[in-house]
């Protein structure tokens, strides 16, 4: 399957036109990470985009004395990466493969570049983005409500 | 209404606050159960509350399999019954999953913590006739890797190529190698068929609805999504009003209900 064909099988790309699925597809190529691969380190510069296409891919933060924790694992269809749209531009945790994974990277400079050129592109993108970022969000908020603890455990009132 | 008398022969212990009991009949056994059916489980002295029944809908015999979680008085007293401590039984009662209305279609079973124990019926069921079935997925969450209810059977699940099961924990713990995250983020990348899947969701309210959500957003249609409502069930044929959510006793038109039906009532706040 070509690159055009895969960003457009995207469900997260779904609100891009073919010409700008085009675009994308010539700031992106296939990679692949072995389990135990690290994508990035926390705290380091941020580049690059990762649409997971097969595998899984787990988001973690080093805790002095607990090593790292992973806080989210991230499946095909999910995209790993974001910390680069927003300045300072520095991964706010790391991410490891935890299975062999198969993904899509996005250079990100050159998207940053076509966006700020070409706002008709710039905006699906971002608008895409904060489609992944909210859902992210409301997973997450999802997990914090504690829905599945034992309601006879009553958190301590202080 | 008077409860029949059955003895615990059977007692595993599924996790921290959760145990299954096997229970058989001291006398004449109640009616067999269908999937999402409950029955209203009463200790001796203590009270009675509704249990869903978890066992193998296929396995003919007048034993039942409840799974119970520790959680108030009578909840307690039942986790805690040992062997040979006899207990009372009414029911089953309420409608239940109906996997029948899954035939010929994917069925996607979504269970969040101790929302496994009604569904494991489900799940057996669709293994025991699996020709009747499409593709076959089963999403399950818990709070952490050790919350998992029948952690064995989840692994015989999952080694079947016949059945696609997705565990994820929402805290992960050492060597723990799956996945983290809430229930919808499977949901939500799953390969799915929308118009040809039915779901069955089971567990805190606020999961079942964000599943809901996703299952819609996918194209899933809300008669096709059931749902299994918890309310305060005290009589368990529909006299009471207790359980009563809007126009439904819960008890008596549940618990399990489709989302078309549900939607407006989850938005309630408890009465």
């Amino acid at each position: 399957m070509s690159m055009f064909d895969q960003l457009s099988a995207s469900t997260l790309l779904s609100g891009l036109s073919q010409t700008h699925i085009a675009v994308l597809s010539s700031a992106a190529r296939e990679v692949t990470f072995a389990a135990g691969e690290r994508l990035f380190e926390e705290g380091a510069p941020a580049k690059g985009c990762w649409l997971v296409q097969r595998g899984c891919v787990a988001i973690d933060a080093g805790i002095p004395g607990r090593g790292p924790v992973v806080v989210q694992t991230v499946g095909p269809g999910e995209v790993v990466g974001w910390s680069w749209l927003i300045t300072p531009a520095r991964w706010h945790f790391g991410a490891i493969a935890v299975a062999p994974t198969a993904a899509i990277e996005l250079d990100t400079d050159q998207l940053r570049a076509f966006a700020e050129h070409d706002p008709t592109f710039g905006y699906p993108v971002a608008i895409a983005m904060l489609t992944m970022v909210l859902d992210r969000l409301q997973t997450t908020r999802a997990r914090l409500l504690d829905l599945y603890r034992n309601p006879a455990d009553t958190p301590t009132r202080r | 209404m008077l409860p029949a008398r059955y003895v615990v022969t059977g007692r595993t212990v599924e996790t921290a606050d959760s145990v299954t009991l096997r229970l058989e009949p001291l006398e004449r056994p109640i009616p067999r159960f269908q999937p999402g059916q409950f029955t209203m489980l009463y200790a001796h002295g203590v009270g009675e509350i509704a249990v869903s029944v978890s066992g193998d809908p296929s396995v003919v015999d007048s034993a039942l399999t409840q799974t119970i979680r520790a959680v108030g008085a009578v909840s307690r007293a039942l986790h805690d019954a040992e062997p040979g401590t006899v207990v009372g039984v009414r029911g089953p009662y309420g409608v239940g999953w109906q996997p029948s209305l899954a035939w010929e279609r994917d069925v996607v079973v979504v269970a969040g913590g101790v929302g496994l124990a009604p569904l494991r019926p489900v799940v057996l069921a669709v293994l025991a006739q699996r020709w009747r079935y499409r593709r076959f997925i089963v999403v399950v969450g818990a709070r952490t890797p050790r919350e998992f209810l029948y952690s064995d059977e989840l692994k015989w699940w999952s080694a079947r190529d016949d059945v696609a099961v997705e565990l994820t924990v929402d805290h992960a713990a050492d060597g723990w190698t799956g996945q983290v995250g809430f229930v919808t983020q499977p949901l939500s990348r799953l390969p799915l068929d929308p118009a040809a899947t039915t779901a069955f969701v089971c567990g805190p309210e606020p999961m079942m609805r964000f599943s809901a959500d996703i299952l819609l957003r996918r194209g899933v249609p809300a008669d096709r999504i059931r749902i299994s409502l918890e309310r305060n069930m005290k009589c368990g044929i529909g006299q009471c009003g207790h359980c009563q959510l809007g126009p439904l006793l819960v008890c008596r038109d549940g618990p399990v209900v489709d989302y078309a039906r549900a939607a407006d009532l989850l938005s309630v706040r408890e009465l």
